[in-house]
């Protein structure tokens, strides 16, 4: 029976729904229960933004409070993986990956294939990612593209509150090292999920929007930027297509390669920063696999390379607007074959 | 009439220990030997002079004890059971070796045998092993976790924040330094601001005992009685082993940094495995024949180890792409 939560309760009730079903779920991280060994109230927080707030009542010490220790702690989370534990870290904010990126990229990453593939690594590494919080440039980066660079890891993003709980429990029961990361300026979006447990699977874009003109590939809160934009350019007679990629790594190329060779042109649209990342990245696929296929010249939009600035109107500034995206797909519509 | 043992092992358990010490140091000379012919690739560091740390540790182990190891990984795999055939194989870059020739020496592991990796990375096994050592308090299985670094690797701030978050846990962790003398090239003592590293334990809230490495019974009792100690419920603790490295960082180092006749001297006066066939000899519990007797003995596997390591099949085009993720 579904029923309308939010991204912030769909993540609350996968972590609870899995740690009634499997005891070999724990989580670990800062906070996220709140209060620990303090004379005041346990579960004080449960979470710095109050994910995980009430789990504590349910599943008691498997909710670790760690130290202000990200590398012990996430090195922990994928050291007990390795013997058979399926944790879950949450390291909060994905910027603070800088201090103990080691584990997930030397270790997580790396076990199975160093080990002629005779490990398994079922760690989650929650985060926060994405701008508009007014948090400055340590606290809203999206990294997504430097996860994804690395093999051993899988990288999600999901955009609704159905593929967030989805693709956590997902998460959860996948046998390899997922990060699995969440937009903070989505936690309160609604919508329709399903109260008993689901999994949406990994490697399956979804187009959220149906068009013939011109697609736009994306993720995170870029998807609904480029909703607003379809809405604006759907009065002055233009369909765009949308594909929601979900899952960064693996990537769905198939959905992507379908949906450009029907619309003929492609905008990419990343919150990450311009250089390397998820948009030049399909271009470059879509540049070769269907380049024949092209009408126009592909078209990108990322914030400038610059780190994510504090100051409101800056900030404003910073991140990809609708109506950035929709002047992208003007500018595709204008050229090539017509 | 037989002698009265005053060790606190057996007679057969002696003679393992000692096979298992001996094994490590022909794997190493052989490697040392054969690397320098070129017929292995890539970077070796070897564990030779340090033996008596690993095997007098790994004596109190069983295969359900997690360790982490380091760069010089070898003589920790041998001592807790890896086999050493596959480990051959694995150096010499072969498939049937223990990550069908896709790790190399720096990263031999058997999960099996509760030896969760050789590591490149200085220091990043002990946040590992408190995950490890986490899992052991969370099933009450009585099972311990072991980090071995360096003293180099000692200063990482992966190993000191592990040893907050073991304290703080009260996981059964131990921390074990190996500390022969050198940081790669640097000496411990340029490196390394305090002089004890028992004064580093007792600054993270846990007990700390510095022993003689090269002596496996001074190692194997402080060893007995932190590992005991954490089976438990007592938490984590800190084992400084002083040792000596026979060869240089790693193999191809000219060693420059030495003093001269360093290691010649640590050869004639510092050999754990001198040392331990005079102790062992010397209280009449065992005769040099035996003990010759494994030796052969230890000679011929290493020998067999690398016929079959050579022998062996390279990785295909095909192995490039597997194991990379469970399912993709």
């Amino acid at each position: 029976m579904a029923r309308k939560i939010s991204i912030k309760q769909a993540i609350n009730e996968a972590i609870d729904q899995e740690m009634s079903r499997d005891p070999s779920v724990i989580m670990l991280g800062e906070d996220i229960v709140g209060g620990a060994g303090g004379e005041g109230e346990m579960d004080a927080w449960g979470g710095v933004l109050g994910v995980t707030k009430g789990l504590y009542a349910k599943h008691g010490d498997r909710l670790l409070d760690t130290p202000l220790s990200e590398s012990a702690y996430v090195g922990a989370a994928i050291g007990a993986a390795s013997c058979g534990m399926r944790p879950i870290a949450e390291l909060m904010f994905i910027d603070f990956m800088g201090v103990c990126f080691d584990q997930i990229f030397n270790q997580a990453a790396k076990f199975k294939y160093m080990f002629g593939g005779k490990a398994e690594t079922p760690v989650v590494i929650r985060a926060m990612v994405g701008a508009g919080f007014r948090a400055a440039a340590q606290h809203s980066q999206m990294l997504t593209p430097i996860f994804t660079h690395i093999p051993g890891l899988k990288v999600v993003c999901p955009s609704t509150p159905y593929d967030t709980k989805g693709m956590l429990i997902q998460a959860i029961r996948d046998n390899d090292p997922v990060i699995f990361c969440e937009h903070k300026n989505l936690y309160a979006l609604e919508g329709d999920v399903p109260e008993g447990s689901y999994t949406v699977p990994f490697g399956e874009a979804n187009v959220v929007r149906e068009g013939k003109h011109v697609s736009i590939v994306t993720y995170g809160l870029m998807v609904h930027r480029s909703l607003e934009a379809a809405a604006t350019l759907a009065k002055e007679g233009v369909e765009v297509e949308i594909v929601d990629l979900r899952s960064l790594s693996p990537l769905d190329m198939d959905t992507v390669l379908d949906s450009v060779t029907k619309t003929g042109r492609l905008v990419c649209v990343d919150e990450a920063s311009p250089r390397c990342n998820i948009a030049t990245d399909i271009s470059a696929q879509v540049a070769m696999q269907a380049f024949g296929a092209l009408k126009a010249q592909i078209e990108m939009v990322s914030p400038p390379h610059v780190p994510v600035p504090f100051s409101p109107t800056l900030e404003d500034l910073y991140i990809p607007s609708a109506a950035q995206i929709a002047d992208a797909v003007r500018r595709t519509l204008a050229k090539g074959k017509q | 009439m037989a002698a009265t043992n005053p060790f606190p092992l057996g007679k057969d358990a002696l003679l393992n220990c000692y096979r298992t010490m001996r094994t490590i140091r022909e794997f190493e000379e052989r490697l040392h030997v054969d690397f320098g012919r070129g017929d292995i690739p890539g970077f070796v560091h070897l564990y030779a002079g340090e033996e008596a740390t690993a095997v007098g540790i790994m004596s109190h182990l069983g295969d359900g004890d997690r360790i982490a190891s380091t760069h010089r990984g070898h003589g920790h795999c041998i001592a807790k059971g890896v086999d050493v055939i596959a480990m051959m194989k694995e150096i010499y870059g072969k498939k049937g070796g223990c990550g069908n020739g896709k790790g190399g020496s720096m990263h031999i592991a058997d999960l099996s045998k509760g030896m969760m990796g050789a590591n490149g990375i200085l220091g990043a096994g002990a946040p590992l092993v408190c995950g490890a050592a986490l899992a052991a308090k969370y099933r009450k299985s009585g099972d311990v976790a072991i980090c071995f670094v360096g003293d180099g690797a000692s200063n990482q701030g992966t190993f000191l924040e592990s040893l907050n978050l073991a304290a703080v846990w009260n996981l059964p962790a131990l921390f074990v330094i190996e500390n022969n003398g050198y940081a790669e090239s640097t000496s411990r003592d340029y490196g390394t601001a305090v002089d004890s590293y028992v004064d580093r334990a007792s600054g993270f809230g846990m007990p700390g005992v510095t022993v003689d490495g090269t002596d496996f019974f001074a190692v194997y009792e402080a060893a007995g009685e932190i590992i005991k100690r954490a089976r438990e419920g007592g938490g984590p603790s800190m084992l400084e082993c002083k040792m000596v490295r026979f060869f240089g960082h790693f193999e191809g180092d000219a060693q420059t940094y030495r003093a001269a006749g360093e290691n010649e001297a640590n050869r004639a006066h510092k050999d754990c495995l001198k040392l331990f066939a005079a102790q062992v000899t010397g209280a009449g519990v065992i005769s040099a024949s035996e003990l010759k007797s494994i030796d052969d003995q230890v000679l011929g596997l290493i020998e067999d180890a690398v016929t079959q390591a050579k022998a062996a099949p390279l990785p295909t085009a095909a192995d490039l792409l597997t194991d990379v993720y469970v399912s993709y």
